[in-house]
């Protein structure tokens, strides 16, 4: 181990339930227990939220990328009958504060426009009337007077800016909102001693999560009775108010935030407090419950959760014997117009930087550039979606140069089974894994060798086919120094250590254990993952198992799924719920049995008599009747106090922190998965269109909980990921102004897009960490699905010298790159 | 505003009601008729989370006004279970894992229902076809089409029945 990353201790493992063979409800695809209400319309999203005296809003939005507002007439508006109120980011200040930031100084981000737009799309005033139709004609009505000022488009015209092109002149002199270096190992050395370096320059484009639902929220504001209620499809609900309670100048306990049911997020809907602040603040200015759902439009452009959209320039150290020996790069990141979570998204990629290999040093220097476009914010990946791309294309561009096969390469640099836990060089941890077997399992499913002969057959026919293999890694399980170890480490800002899950449980007089969750629902299944966890640990029929969300008053702990991180994380609170519950089940039943609570053990629903006779039990509903109305049946003791009820919370794990100095970065995301994705591909030379012929998904996500629910988040994430390299680009022209934000141009997969006999495949390499061995499996579709269409493109190319280093490639980009080397070939005869 | 008077039958219900000329039948179907389970996605038209049934028809409630329906019956995911029953449409996207957020499954479910009213043993492809034009962003699609071909199944199973019954 190298010497930086002594002081970085792995601390034992605090792990209760062991993995095991042949559970009962653990492994099973149960149907999930939250889809029958949302099959029948009653699932309960934010837009379906009414309440008494609601009132709408329509945002006006700032048509210029970036310009000071002269002046703004809302006479007009203001006339128009059926409107309540319209407000500017004056009247909005006058009753909250600036949005919170994670960066380090803070880059000021108000909820509505206060003297300039720094992005197409930004609310400069909005409305409030009677119905969203009066808002929006009242909306069109706003006058706004605009000085247009430089728009900064490119990321690195945009670190030359000066004077009025700079975005936040109080906050930053230049547009370089955050330049910091790191290195880990000896880097310097390893370059030196270095047969070759491979250099690329690699470009991964912007997109976003667009979940098919947008944000949306529902405020009342009361002064007399305690302040805010609020309905929203923030993710973080039991999370967000002590973080937005400061901007909306109320304590966390003033502010309800009821959860709803999420139309999908991928990271989106994590957060999103500017319009929670928003439309609390106009509910506070009017006097009225409002009703603000974004429309798609205000989605794409305004609703701050655009993905990466980075530049790398990289070099990998390698060995003419093909071993990789270190790895560098610097890195432009376009954050947009604000920094909401610092440069967190390359703090999550430190977790795997250097993939499935064994890459002793690294360094990097992270640039986050400030331009006119809205910010971003999380997307299934939080960055690691793009290292994963650019270690697979580095380890492409290291095949490639050395004359190795590809595939070979990657088995030669990869850790070894009996090297885990394994620390990587920035810190992390890689919990444990097999990605021999995880990669000799998709050769087999996929038919590597196969595919290959057939693709150079039909190449020879003149076709355009090729086979691409990645072989990534799924980090899971986050701990939240990501969001802040790569600040100035002078001041890092909040430097919170805690992103902890609990639920509370209780046998209710019935004998339904009735769980509530203090985690939303997004389309995750966190009602079926506790219900299977409980089901198994203490013998519950999962029937009896009943759901509540709590709210964030009622509430306690949770910050929800994101970072896959719910399942192993809501998996350790039922552990401790259920060992808490057992042990008052067995109290109270041992008392009922009249023998001690070592002498019974629970089995099927009942606390029995160890060994005893089929009499010798009772039924959890009996022992939760007695206990909860039948005092005086038990011992005068605070043991016997009434009721079956506890709060569990689960706080990581296994994490530590980061060297104060970043000599490391601490353990953060130590529950890793393992993912190979291979692709077969067949493009148009033409016409730049890609088809994929077949594809195969194998993951490592440990023990699974629910195969069925695993297996519809890798086909979701690698649809998102094959939208990412195919498709989705957001197109900003010169002037800033966002020319794609439709789902008719910006072309989301569609059933025709996905591969036609997708094969899945699961190996299980539980972690010694987590409860039962569970990791996370949230994100891995779209940590893969890039890399591998990336190679197979390139494969299929591989005649015409076509050479892939940006993302997307949407048929005009692949046709331009077809065109270019046609013409390179051409000049060269 | 102006109002115009309209008459339709919602799952089986019949409706009369005044509305602006410019009101969606989306919105209609959402706020006058408190029926929350048609979802509104993208509002032009491109994602068929909003998909209904206008006359057995899958048709996008956010490209149409609710005047448009004077006349019709429209059945929106409300109206596929019965009583406490869910469809056996809806029931195989249980099964199969057809839904995650369950955003665009009322449009998924209106455009499978229209499909197996026409086609009763659809072929993958025409499976694929068929809901085409829904979105949806969690799925990657494959076990909504595994739900489908499943309900299709059902289906033909029920009505094989219903025909021995009353033969």
């Amino acid at each position: 181990m190298s010497s930086h990353l002594k002081s970085n201790v792995i601390p034992p493992s605090r792990q209760r339930e062991k993995p095991r063979a042949g559970m009962t409800w653990i492994g099973q695809s149960m149907k999930r227990v939250e889809d029958p209400r949302i099959l029948v319309g009653k699932g309960g999203y934010v837009d379906d939220v009414v309440v008494p005296g609601m009132a709408h809003a329509a945002m006006v939005s700032s048509p210029h990328a970036h310009a000071r507002i002269v002046s703004i007439d809302t006479s007009k508006a203001k006339n128009l009958p059926g409107v309540i109120g319209v407000y500017t980011g004056a009247d909005l200040a006058t009753v909250v504060d600036p949005c919170p930031s994670f960066a380090s100084p803070p880059v000021t981000q108000h909820a509505m426009c206060m003297d300039k737009t720094r992005h197409v799309g930004e609310v400069v005033a909005a409305v409030v009337a009677e119905d969203r139709y009066i808002a929006e004609d009242a909306a069109a009505l706003v006058e706004v007077e605009y000085e247009i000022l430089t728009a900064n488009v490119d990321i690195e015209a945009s670190l030359e800016a000066t004077g009025d092109a700079v975005l936040h002149p109080d906050d930053r002199e230049s547009n370089r909102a955050l330049d910091e270096s790191f290195s880990f190992g000896s880097v310097e050395d390893d370059f030196a001693g270095a047969d070759k370096v491979i250099k690329r320059r690699l470009r991964w484009n912007r997109s976003s999560a667009q979940a098919i639902e947008t944000c949306g929220v529902v405020a009342e504001y009361d002064a007399f009775k305690g302040g805010y209620t609020i309905h929203a499809n923030t993710n973080f609900y039991n999370f967000i108010p002590f973080v937005i309670g400061g901007s909306l100048r109320v304590s966390p306990g003033e502010l309800r935030l009821i959860p709803v049911l999420t139309g999908g997020s991928f990271g989106s809907k994590v957060f999103i407090h500017k319009i929670i602040i928003l439309t609390a603040g106009l509910a506070r200015l009017s006097g009225v419950p409002v009703k603000y759902i974004e429309d798609r439009l205000e989605h794409f452009t305004n609703s701050d959760s655009h993905g990466s959209d980075r530049l790398y320039d990289c070099e990998l150290a390698v060995m003419n014997d093909g071993t990789f020996k270190s790895m560098r790069f610097t890195v432009l990141d376009d954050y947009g117009a604000y920094l909401q979570f610092g440069v967190g998204t390359h703090g999550n990629a430190m977790a795997q930087v250097t993939g499935p290999y064994r890459i002793e040093s690294f360094a990097m220097r992270v640039i986050a550039v400030l331009t006119n476009k809205c910010q971003q914010g999380p997307y299934r990946g939080f960055g690691s979606e793009v290292t994963n791309w650019v270690m697979e294309r580095m380890a492409d561009a290291a095949a490639e140069e050395l004359d190795r096969d590809p595939v070979d390469l990657r088995e030669q640099n990869m850790i070894q089974p009996d090297e885990f836990p394994y620390m990587i060089t920035t810190g992390n941890i890689y919990d444990s894994g097999n990605f021999q077997e995880v990669l000799a399992q998709a050769k087999t499913l996929f038919d590597l060798e196969g595919w290959k002969r057939k693709a150079a057959a039909a190449r020879a026919d003149g076709r355009c086919v090729g086979v691409g293999v990645a072989t990534c890694m799924e980090r899971s399980v986050y701990g939240p120094t990501e969001w802040w170890f790569l600040n100035k480490k002078e001041e890092p800002g909040f430097t919170l250590t805690s992103t902890p899950e609990g639920i509370s449980a209780r046998f209710d007089p019935s004998g339904k254990l009735f769980v509530t969750l203090n985690s939303c629902m997004v389309g995750t299944s966190p009602e079926t993952v506790v219900t299977q966890v409980l089901a198994e640990r203490l013998t519950v029929a999962p029937e009896d198992i009943v759901f509540n969300y709590a709210d964030s008053q009622t509430g306690f702990n949770g910050v929800g799924p994101q970072g896959s991180r719910f399942t192993a994380m809501v998996t350790g609170a039922c552990v401790t719920a259920s060992i808490r519950l057992e042990e008052k089940l067995k109290r109270f039943g041992a008392h009922m049995l009249q023998r001690r609570p070592e002498d019974v053990e629970l089995r099927g629903g009942m606390v029995a008599v160890k060994d005893g006779l089929e009499d010798q039990a009772k039924s959890f509903a009996e022992i939760a009747l007695m206990s909860s109305f039948f005092r005086l049946s038990f011992p005068d003791e605070e043991a016997f106090d009434s009721g079956l009820e506890t709060t569990a919370v689960y706080d990581h794990p296994i994490s530590a922190e980061p060297h104060p100095d970043r000599e490391h970065l601490g353990i953060f995301y130590p529950i890793v998965g393992h993912i190979c994705h291979i692709t077969a591909v067949e493009v148009d030379p033409e016409t730049g269109k890609v088809e994929i012929l077949d594809y195969a998904a194998v993951h490592d996500n440990g023990t699974i909980v629910n195969p069925r629910t695993l297996g519809g988040q890798v086909w979701g994430g690698t649809a998102n990921g094959i939208g990412t390299t195919l498709t989705e680009h957001f197109i900003y022209d010169e002037d800033g102004q966002f020319t794609n934000p439709n789902f008719a141009e910006f072309a989301l997969p569609s059933a025709h897009e996905m591969p036609k006999n997708l094969k899945l495949g699961h190996v299980e390499t539980p972690s010694p960490y987590t409860e039962y061995g569970i990791k996370g499996g949230g994100e891995g579709g779209r940590l893969g699905a890039p890399s591998a269409l990336t190679t197979a493109i390139e494969d299929a190319l591989r005649e015409k010298g076509v050479k892939i280093s940006a993302l997307p490639v949407t048929p005009p980009v692949l046709r331009g790159l077809i065109r270019n080397a046609d013409a390179a070939a051409a000049a060269a005869d | 505003m102006n109002t115009t008077a309209i008459e339709l039958e919602v799952n089986g219900r019949k409706h009369s009601a005044n509305v602006p000329p410019r009101k969606l039948l989306s919105d209609f179907i959402r706020q006058d008729l408190a029926l929350p389970g048609t979802h509104v996605g993208c509002e032009h038209g491109v994602c068929g989370a909003c998909t209904i049934l206008m006359d057995g028809k899958a048709v996008r409630a956010c490209l149409m006004f609710a005047v448009q329906a004077d006349g019709a019956s429209l059945t929106t995911v409300e109206g596929l279970s019965k009583a406490e029953e869910l469809h056996p449409i809806q029931h195989a996207f249980w099964e199969e894992h057809g839904l995650q957020c369950g955003f665009c499954t009322p449009g998924m479910l209106a455009a499978a229902h229209e499909l197996l009213s026409e086609n009763t043993d659809p072929t993958d492809e025409e499976i694929r076809e068929a809901i085409s034009g829904n979105l949806c962003r969690c799925t990657g699609y494959e076990y909504i089409i595994d739900a489908i071909r499943t309900a299709a199944k059902k289906l033909r199973v029920t009505q094989a029945s219903d025909a021995s019954q009353n033969a």
